[in-house]
């Protein structure tokens, strides 16, 4: 057994009513990928943030190398070659690519305060070959799409040249080329010896990339075991603690006919070209593509959040006249965002309060005031319904882990009680127990007559949740199957089916993330 | 600003016109040059040498004062102490040269030096003790209004024995090279402003401290896991625009070769106006030193051409208010655009 690069033992850490982590513990070899799994709020993140000096522990010891080292914080960490993918995106919108990945450490010239931005731009150019991105080291963040902003932060977790290198859910919004090329380099990391912690809800990737994998419940150590030696049955038996069912609730009960919204003639630019289709009542409808094929720009055309060129909506057969999100809402559809943190919550706010807020109206008494026992009510059921990990209502969003958030998005427009409901990426950053209640919620909310667009970039989730599945590529609908004809490489045909369309500068997409459930 | 509608990523490359930074630099100058070539128009005066210098001087202080607070809005902060800094300044270098008789160099530097550590008490305050910039620098205004109004005994103070220091902005070093051509007359308050302002502009383009002046306004969570010392840049930064409150306090008492207690208030928001015209982003995360200079020449060429016209006192402050209010609207219709 090689030499010990990090030990982490006895770890606790409390916050304000929820002891995160108790008697935890952690082992790194260098050159292994050591995988760290478990459930939504289990203490994965906080567990991290203590070795890479962004919380304190209240109690346990760090040995790094064998010898135990206090990380007060980020800088600490970053001395010690230690560093760090978040796992919500961390960088600077308003600063070009390379100012962010040298924030902190500058070159300067001569004089001591003055700026090196040329050499950082040269360096910065190599890091984005290493990684085969084709991006000029100029460019503003702001302006990157967010698969391109994460692989910015990859990059910027790679120039620190780090012995022990930690990545929180990485491939959460990355496309399959851009993950070959993250596990490329992570093998290339490992063979030189750096140790890699590796955060995942993917659990194939575990088996594609890790080692070694330790599982975490509840905020205790459950296990490690060698990927090797093990099955994905047996690492979600460990983190849940039973076991549960991964097959699908078989759907496919015929819609009916009647639709509840029709869009025509939609276009914007070179993002959306001439997007029409319709969505039946009782119906899931499945929209596949590539990253960037204009999915997630559809579905904000459709609630007036972005600007148009033109479009056509009709809710039950009626011309709607939707100019901003709110007025989305009063017709009854209800968006969930791909991205909570920007769109989908407010942060400093408390849960019920989150849960509540797309309805207030409902729970108005007299003269305006809150009814407190009805939002109470109705925030308990949905955290009890979607199993919410949180210490109290009153709890902070930011406090909550991330995909603890994500459900949260979820109860805020089921409380909405909107009829038409897009969802887009839904299961992105949720653990396996809560994915197969999700897809119940889903199916069930379709039972109940509701209509539902489901925007996902998994194909089995696609396959195995839609009644009706439209494919797109390069802002064009490219294709439409029913549930019994579709298969992975028919979506992938249509999804690839490129129509004279001249290219933006962002390298081509490719099909993310087939072959994963 | 509406988060919940912000547009997505661009998906084009390009950047629109409407929404590049030079268009922006452009929009601001373009609302210049219309009120300049309006009031001229309107009034033969205006173009008058006399009234442009008294243009330039009239911005001379506010300009630095706008100077000094851009840094603090870019990282998404306010500054609202900047007015009765600038006053306690003026008061000090008063204190310093009339009543101790120091040097008037000496006098000088404590003046611009009082500025600066009224900045390091205020970046203190918001960086350790976690009290919102709004509230401690509402503090900091009373406390130094109160201080100037205490120090001074309520008079006003006159560097009447030290006649080399009003020449230090109303004098024209470059009119007595050259004394007997007159466009070349122009105060050193004017100089002094520019220079000023190149300096800013290196300071917030090409140094460390304007880097995280950005970066503290675009991300301050993520700015401080990258390993940078935030608390430290904040005083910074606060306490650069302290000092450029200090440097507006020497120059406003050399001016009225006095130091007036009672005057400063009010002018936080005039330089904060500014600084808005010229299209920083009260968010944090953009701006440009340009973009200020040109929104404190908007306020003075609207001042002084509505006065041109006989526009009476009360109704300048009126159309002022409508111009600040239509100048930022023209900047978030840029924003959202694109
Ligand atoms: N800053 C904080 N304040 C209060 N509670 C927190 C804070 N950070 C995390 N927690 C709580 O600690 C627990 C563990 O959270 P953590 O983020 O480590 O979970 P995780 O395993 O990373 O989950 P996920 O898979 O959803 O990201 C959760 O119950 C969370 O609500
Ligand atoms: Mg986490």
């Amino acid at each position: 057994m090689s030499e010990l690069l990090v030990v982490m033992e006895g770890i606790e850490k409390s916050f304000p009513g929820v002891h995160a982590l108790s008697q935890s513990r952690f082992e790194l070899r260098p050159g292994e990928v050591h995988a760290l799994v478990g459930e939504n709020g289990a203490g994965k993140s906080t567990m991290m943030k203590i070795l890479a000096g962004v919380y304190s522990k209240d109690a346990g010891r760090i040995l790094l190398k064998g010898r135990e080292v206090d990380i007060p914080n980020p800088r600490a960490a970053q001395h010690l070659g230690i560093s760090m993918i978040h796992q919500e995106l961390n960088l600077m919108p308003h600063l070009t690519i390379a100012q962010n990945i040298f924030i902190g450490r500058e070159p300067r010239r001569g004089v001591k305060f003055v700026l090196d931005d040329a050499a950082i731009n040269a360096q910065t150019r190599q890091f984005l070959d290493m990684l085969h991105l084709n991006l000029d080291p100029r460019t503003k963040v702001a302006d990157l799409t967010v698969a391109k902003q994460q692989m910015v932060e990859i990059a910027k977790a790679l120039s620190f040249n780090a012995e022990v290198l930690i990545m929180d859910e990485p491939t959460a919004a990355l496309t399959e080329s851009e993950i070959d090329e993250l596990f490329r380099i992570i093998r290339k990391l490992r063979d030189q010896g750096v140790g890699i912690v590796y955060i995942t809800h993917r659990l194939e990737e575990l088996f594609t990339i890790s080692d070694r994998v330790t599982v975490m419940r509840d905020g205790q150590y459950v296990g490690t075991v060698k990927t090797s030696d093990t099955t994905r049955d047996e690492v979600i038996r460990m983190m849940v603690g039973r076991t549960i069912y991964e097959t699908a609730p078989d759907i496919l009960e015929r819609p009916e006919q009647d639709i509840v919204l029709e869009v025509k003639n939609l276009n914007r630019g070179r993002v959306l070209k001439n997007v029409n289709f319709y969505l039946k009542r009782g119906e899931i409808l499945g929209f596949a593509g590539l990253m960037g094929a204009g999915r997630t720009e559809v579905a904000r055309a459709i609630i007036a959040a972005d600007p148009v060129d033109s479009i056509e909506v009709y809710v039950q057969g009626k011309r709607a006249h939707i100019h901003t999100p709110s007025d989305a809402v009063r017709y009854g559809i209800g968006y969930l965002s791909e991205d909570r943190k920007r769109y989908g919550l407010t942060l400093g706010m408390d849960v019920e309060t989150n849960i509540v807020l797309a309805s207030f109206r409902k729970f108005l008494g007299a003269l305006g005031v809150v009814k407190r026992s009805k939002t109470r009510a109705t925030a308990e059921h949905f955290v009890k319904m979607l199993a919410i990990r949180t210490p109290s209502l009153q709890q902070k969003v930011k406090n909550l882990s991330g995909g603890n958030q994500q459900k949260l998005v979820i109860a805020k427009w089921l409380t909405a009680d909107t009829d038409i409901l897009i969802f887009d990426e839904p299961t992105r950053g949720i653990d396996v127990g809560a994915k197969s209640e999700i897809y119940k919620l889903l199916n069930d909310l379709a039972h109940q007559g509701k209509s539902i667009i489901m925007i996902s970039s998994e194909l089995p989730e696609i396959l195995r949740m839609s009644h009706r599945i439209i494919v797109m590529c390069e802002g064009r609908i490219t294709g439409e199957l029913s549930a019994a004809e579709a298969t992975q490489e028919k979506i992938m045909t249509y999804a690839t089916q490129r129509g004279g369309i001249i290219q933006t500068t962002e390298s081509a997409p490719t099909l993310s993330q087939v072959g994963t459930a | 600003m509406d988060i919940s509608v912000a547009p997505k990523e661009k998906v084009t490359p390009a950047r629109s016109w409407f929404r590049s930074d030079a268009t922006q630099r452009l929009l601001a100058f373009g609302a210049l040059i219309i009120l300049i070539i309006f009031f001229s128009a309107a009034s033969p005066n205006f173009l008058q040498f006399n009234n442009l210098v008294g243009i330039l001087l009239a911005t001379a202080v506010n300009g630095v004062l706008a100077l000094g607070v851009t840094f603090v809005i870019i990282t998404g902060g306010i500054d609202l102490s900047i007015g009765t800094v600038m006053t306690f300044s003026a008061v000090m270098t008063g204190v310093f040269i009339t009543f101790w008789g120091l040097p008037v160099p000496v006098g000088l530097v404590g003046g611009i030096l009082t500025g600066a550590l009224a900045g390091v008490i205020n970046g203190t305050i918001i960086a350790k003790m976690k009290i919102p910039p709004f509230i401690s620098t509402l503090g900091m205004m009373y406390v130094a209004k109160g201080l100037s109004l205490v120090i001074s005994g309520l008079k006003p103070i006159y560097f009447n024995d030290t006649p080399e220091f009003r020449p230090i902005t109303m004098g024209s070093a470059l009119g007595s090279v050259f004394p007997n051509v007159e466009f070349l007359q122009i105060p050193n308050a004017v100089f002094i402003l520019f220079g000023a302002a190149i300096i800013a502009s290196l300071i917030l383009t090409k140094t460390i401290l304007g880097r995280y002046t950005f970066a503290l306004g675009s991300n301050e969570e993520a700015t401080r896991l990258s390993g940078v010392n935030v608390d430290r840049w904040k005083i910074a930064v606060y306490t650069l625009c302290g000092t450029f409150a200090g440097l507006g306090g020497v120059m406003m008492a050399s001016r009225l070769n006095s130091a007036q207690p009672a005057l400063g208030q009010g002018y936080e928001l005039d330089a904060i106006a500014a600084v808005v015209i010229g299209g920083t982003s009260l968010s944090g995360g953009e701006g440009t030193i340009q973009g200020t200079i040109i929104g404190a020449f908007v306020m003075s060429v609207l001042v002084n051409g509505l006065r041109i016209l006989s526009v009476p006192q009360e109704w300048q402050t009126v159309v002022t208010g409508g111009i600040i209010i239509v100048a930022v609207y023209l900047d978030i219709l840029r924003r959202r655009k694109g």
